[in-house]
């Protein structure tokens, strides 16, 4: 509850900007609840003034539906201009929100984003925040309505008679416990149902994406059987949830027959007494009528508002989390000339798992570094450092004899060309995703680029060459082409130093030794570093360091590295085992 | 939606009886008014409380039968919708199952488990409000008119008058702002989208340092989006206004016209009262009906796209065996290609072209080529993912297009490029290969695939949990055990697709030598970018944009084949070259 209040309070944090355009939606829902409700007294009157053949007064008749022509005038454009407030603030509220979330997200460390899956992220900055908008903004104006209404709705009938007044007030909360049980009751089944669809998502995920190993293997009809498993037990418990949730409508509808029926028999016994009007006993039927309605709503609306919240929390959550160290720029590096020290570093991702240790290297300009070793040993990781996507927890990596963490990210990133193994492209046109690192090359720049890269000729080939638009990360092409775009990338930046993962891992060997020709002719004299599982990759590279659990084991060139008959020319050998 | 009506079928009693509750409850809803009327109009008129009780204790019957007949027509309803939903999700995952490839291509796996999921659930929701609403509302409509047009002709042509016009007005504005609706859907989708990819790609964009741009683009988007929800907002905003307006305007005039007909003996104030009544539930039915049309359209979307995927059929038939098979002067090999093309779609470059080899039994036959190469299509002709465009594919001298998919697949081993294992134990995972393996044969296949060092290693060795995807296990794991699962049922042709490519060297020759010494002598297919894994294959296809460039050993390879030698040696430059 205090973490709900918490929640609460940060919503309004985001309202108060549209804190009169709320207030002027409160006022008009007032201003719609009380003409709503004058209209069926008005309308009682109006039966009031045709008693029988003969003896209707016609010039008070007109009267009083003019009133009624006014308040109908009313109501319709306070609730219209209602409506419209609502929809502003909700979809303003939402479209601050997801602003500042992306924002957020761009000041987040790595640390945070590669712990949690990126769909997680995007399901909270969409779906729960949608939800939260419609369940927060449209619940609290309906509860708001809804209460006015009842309050309202007593008051008018206190004002015409006391005795059937009460009858309403003891009989309706009725519908009310109905439904309230019946949610109860229903809940678990509910949770049953999303369990079991859960599962089976599960399954048809996992069936449905691997679809050639199923096939493969022949494994259709049982993954058929194990689906049904699920299928039938989903039925039970939908057909449950459904029916049971089907039926507080008809369960409240009779509650609400049974007010009808309770002021049908007291006004009329009132009426043969002539202590109320047939006009004023329809006013009260149509009260009857109407009074259960604002009861549902707002049970409708708790859980709707609680689930809300709950949305809220996530979204909050994420945008509460605790951003990447502040920028330190007493530094300044305007084109580095790439002596890269890295300073007795030790750092793990997780507190207790020591990764590096002592890491201890020093990289003098225009050298090239490989870094070889098994999956897991800490390759990737000294690129996390290095690019300062993470910090070090010991030690210090320094560049030109600068502390890196003295610099600001932006002049320390744009010190280095990076390619990555996982590829990443944007929805965008070919060219633009070549003119990413620096827009203000021309295009024939960028093809130039595209040149060296050897992406040039499958580009020209693509429907609209350079300016085909790259469907949702690239997928229609290759792995290989994307990383051929990836490098282009980077050539097109002229960085100083040079920081290749894996980067040429899907491209076959052949083009790949025609693109490192176009690399060692670019970074002539600058650094670069290469992780690659491929040793053909890095031969010809000055220093090779041999990682294995976090630590440096083997350091030299090729050649050295082959003398001492250690891990690398074992590795090394085994290219040419001879079974 | 026709073809979908066929999973109804076995709910036809549920289907007719439903909405008949339905109606026989929305009667009784219809007499409510009436019998008000005759309590004014008899009971009060005439002071006989002994009228009034009974009128009332009728109220309560009619509402306690409306309560069970509508609590029987949910019960029909959900079970109709439920079993629906149940039997089409069980069709659909069958014929899913059944797909090709290239039709699988063609959808996309994500749209299919939309379909499988979402897709069906929003149906049956639709299938369930159709049964309870679809006929109740008109019926109620025209039934509340009808009984309009009883009491008093004249006065109920406000009804016949009022009704058509709120049609138009309340279905006009739902025609004119649905559309818009799938404009605001689909600037979501762009924000959603630009979420995605921020998240995906944020190594590249802080290395880039191109943050400030992404926040900009987003926050276009981002607007666009909110501009499009408040424009849409503002038009869907009238719809409850504007009938609130028309139905009350419609009230007053009716008040009217009726103070003339009483005055004129016509119509007594209890009958007023009961028009009065039904005005007020044809708005309430109205608005309902509204909402249902809303669900409707979206179930129908659903249906369509559910439809679609169901009318694909899998490409794969059976044809007649015309040709005699070759007889048996020379030995029949175990597979082979005759002038064999492939094109994914009609329109593209073939992937594969012209492609001729044998291989005979026992025989282990590499395949190299760049990335892009057409390796894959061409072994992925074997088991019939895909058929042959042109040309034949055989297995023991007969096309495989005359045998049934499962009884080619029978016969083949696979372990495809991307490893994949599913959630479940190792040994779970394993008896895909073969459900009835033996412990023996369990044992041979984890031994030949180089498993047994790791799978011993794990505390439960076989029975040890495979995650989902088989994120608990690393690339090289997870390869060997696809290795593994594809020996289990002792194929009579093995395929590698380039599925040791996670191993080092010596684990990788380890597991080719054992590969060699099967008891059962398959023939081997085995897919590599390099040399080292197919050097001692008995014949290597050398394989550039889709055609066969080279047909040998190694040794004969690297004397003639320009590809080949540029492949190996861009693989061992130095050592090659010296030698």
């Amino acid at each position: 509850m205090a973490e709900e209040k918490k929640t609460l309070k940060k919503v309004l944090r985001y309202i108060r900007k549209y804190l009169w355009l709320m207030i002027l939606s409160m006022i008009l829902a007032a201003v719609t609840v009380i003409f709503t409700l004058y209209l069926p007294i008005l309308t009682g009157q109006a039966v009031d003034m045709m008693m029988d053949k003969g003896r209707v007064r016609f010039t008070d008749l007109h009267g009083i539906l003019m009133k009624m022509v006014i308040a109908i005038a009313i109501t319709g454009v306070a609730q219209w201009l209602m409506n419209i407030l609502n929809n502003r603030v909700t979809y303003l509220v939402v479209r601050d929100i997801r602003k500042d979330a992306f924002e957020k997200i761009q000041k987040l460390p790595l640390k945070y984003l590669d712990a949690h899956p990126s769909g997680d992220i995007v399901s909270r900055i969409i779906a729960d925040v949608d939800q939260f908008a419609d369940g927060l903004l449209l619940g609290f104006t309906q509860a708001f309505t809804g209460v006015l209404t009842i309050v309202g709705t007593l008051l008018f009938m206190l004002r015409i008679n006391v005795w059937i007044t009460l009858v309403v007030v003891l009989v309706t909360p009725l519908s009310f416990f109905v439904a309230a049980f019946i949610a109860k009751k229903t809940h678990i089944m509910f949770q049953k149902q999303s369990e079991t669809r859960g599962e089976q998502t599960g399954l048809i995920n996992e069936m449905v994406e691997n679809l050639s190993v199923v096939q493969a293997f022949g494994y259709e009809e049982k993954a058929l059987q194990r689906f049904d498993v699920i299928n039938d037990r989903l039925e039970k418990y939908s057909l449950r949830a459904i029916f049971f949730s089907s039926i507080t409508n008809p369960s409240t509808r009779f509650v609400n027959n049974l007010v009808y029926a309770g002021v049908g028999i007291t006004g009329a016994l009132f009426a043969i007494h002539g202590r109320l009007s047939v006009g004023k006993l329809t006013t009260f039927l149509s009260y009857a009528n109407q009074y259960t309605k604002p009861f549902n709503e707002i049970s409708g609306v708790i859980t709707e508002l609680q689930n809300a919240l709950t949305c809220a929390g996530r979204v909050f959550d994420l945008m509460e989390q605790e951003e990447e160290i502040p920028e330190d720029s007493k530094e300044h590096i305007d084109q580095c000339v790439g002596n890269v020290t890295i300073d007795h570093v030790d750092f793990s991702y997780v507190e207790d798992k020591p990764l590096i240790q002592d890491l201890h290297l020093s990289v003098k300009s225009g050298q090239r570094v490989a870094i070889v070793g098994p999956t897991g040993c800490g390759k990737t990781t000294i690129i996390n450092l290095l690019m300062r996507f993470y910090d070090v927890n010991k030690g210090a990596i320094y560049i030109d004899g600068k502390d890196i963490r003295e610099l600001s990210r932006k002049n320390l990133r744009s010190q280095y060309g990076m390619v990555l193994q996982e590829t990443w492209l944007k929805d965008a046109s070919v060219l633009e995703n070549i003119l990413f690192g620096r827009e203000d090359a021309t295009r024939e720049e960028a093809i130039a680029a595209a040149k060296m890269s050897h992406a040039h000729s499958f580009i020209k080939r693509l429907p609209e060459g350079y300016d085909t638009i790259l469907s949702e990360n690239g997928e229609n092409l290759s792995q290989g082409q994307r990383q051929l775009l990836s490098i282009t990338r980077v050539i097109l930046c002229k960085p100083s130093i040079l920081i290749l993962d894996e980067a040429t891992s899907s491209i076959d060997t052949r083009t790949e030794i025609k693109i490192q020709n176009a690399f060692a002719k670019m970074m002539e004299g600058k650094t670069s570093f290469i992780v690659a599982h491929r040793l053909s990759t890095i031969q010809n590279a000055d220093i090779i360091l041999v990682m294995k659990d976090g630590k440096i084991i083997e350091q030299g060139n090729h050649e050295e590295l082959l003398a001492k008959k250690g891990f690398y020319s074992e590795l090394y050998m085994s290219q040419f085992a001879v079974d | 939606m026709k073809s979908l009506l066929q999973y109804l079928r076995g709910y036809k009693k549920e289907c007719i009886l439903g909405p008949l509750f339905k109606m026989l409850e929305a009667c009784f809803d219809l007499t409510v008014p009436y019998v008000t009327a005759l309590m004014i109009d008899q009971g009060i008129a005439n002071h006989d409380t002994g009228r009034i009780g009974r009128y009332s204790v009728m109220l309560i019957l009619l509402a306690m039968i409306g309560l069970s007949c509508s609590i029987t027509a949910q019960f029909f309803a959900a079970k109709a919708a439920v079993g629906f939903a149940t039997k089409l999700r069980h069709a659909l995952f069958s014929h899913i199952e059944t797909l090709s490839f290239d039709k699988v291509d063609q959808v996309g796996t994500s749209t299919l488990i939309t379909r499988m999921t979402s897709d069906i659930n929003q149906l049956q929701n639709g299938v369930n409000m159709a049964i309870r609403l679809f006929l109740r509302s008109p019926f109620i409509v025209f039934g509340a008119v009808i009984c309009a047009l009883m009491i008093d002709l004249k006065a109920a042509l406000v009804f016949v008058a009022v009704i058509p016009l709120l049609a138009v007005v309340v279905f006009g504005i739902m025609g004119i702002s649905m559309p818009l609706y799938k404009k605001v859907q689909q600037a979501l989708d762009k924000v959603l989208e630009s979420t995605r990819e921020n998240l995906t790609g944020v190594r590249v964009i802080r290395a880039f340092h191109r943050e400030e741009e992404e926040k900009q683009q987003y926050g276009k988007k981002n607007d666009t989006l909110a501009s499009a929800q408040l424009f849409v907002g503002r038009i869907a905003a009238l719809t409850n206004p504007v009938t609130y307006v028309m139905i009350n305007l419609a009230l007053v005039v009716l008040l009217q016209v009726s103070g003339i007909r009483v005055n004129v003996g016509a119509l007594t104030q209890g009958e007023v009262v009961a028009l009065v009544n039904y005005l007020s539930q044809i708005l309430v039915e109205l608005i309902k009906l509204a909402n249902v049309i809303v669900v409707e359209n979206k179930a129908l979307a659903c249906a369509a796209r559910i439809e679609s995927v169901l009318k694909k059929k899998s490409s794969l038939d059976i044809i007649e065996d015309k040709d005699t098979e070759q007889t048996a002067n020379h030995v029949i090999p175990k597979v082979s290609f005759e002038n064999v093309s492939l094109c994914y779609n009609e329109s593209a470059e073939p992937s594969i072209e012209n492609v001729n080899f044998e291989a005979m039994a026992g025989e282990t036959i590499g395949i190299i080529g760049g990335t892009g190469s057409g390796k894959s299509s061409l072994i992925h002709m074997i088991p019939r993912f895909y058929d042959a465009t042109k040309g034949t594919v055989r297995i023991d001298g007969k096309d495989v297009r005359t045998m049934p998919v499962e009884a080619v697949r029978q016969k083949i081993g696979i372990a495809l490029q991307k490893a994949v294992l599913f959630k479940g134990t190792i040994k779970e995972n394993l008896l895909w290969g073969n459900e009835n393996a033996t412990q023996q044969e369990l044992d041979e296949a984890i031994e030949a695939s180089q498993a047994l060092e790791f799978i011993d290693k794990k505390e439960n060795g076989l029975e040890s949990v495979v995650e989902q995807g088989g994120r608990n296990l690393s690339g090289g794991q997870k390869q060997r055990l696809t290795v593994a699962r594809a020996l289990v049922r002792r194929p009579e042709i093995l395929i590698l697709d380039d599925s040791t490519s996670a191993l080092d060297y010596a684990t990788d020759a380890k597991l080719r030598s054992a590969i060699k010494h099967l008891s059962y002598h398959p023939t081997v297919f085995m897919v590599s970018q390099r040399t080292s894994s197919i050097r001692h294959a008995d014949k290597i296809l050398v394989l550039d944009d889709g055609q066969v460039v080279g047909i040998g050993t190694h040794d004969e390879l690297l004397k003639n084949c320009e590809v080949y030698q540029e492949i190996h040696y861009s693989q061992y430059q130095k050592e090659e070259k010296r030698a």
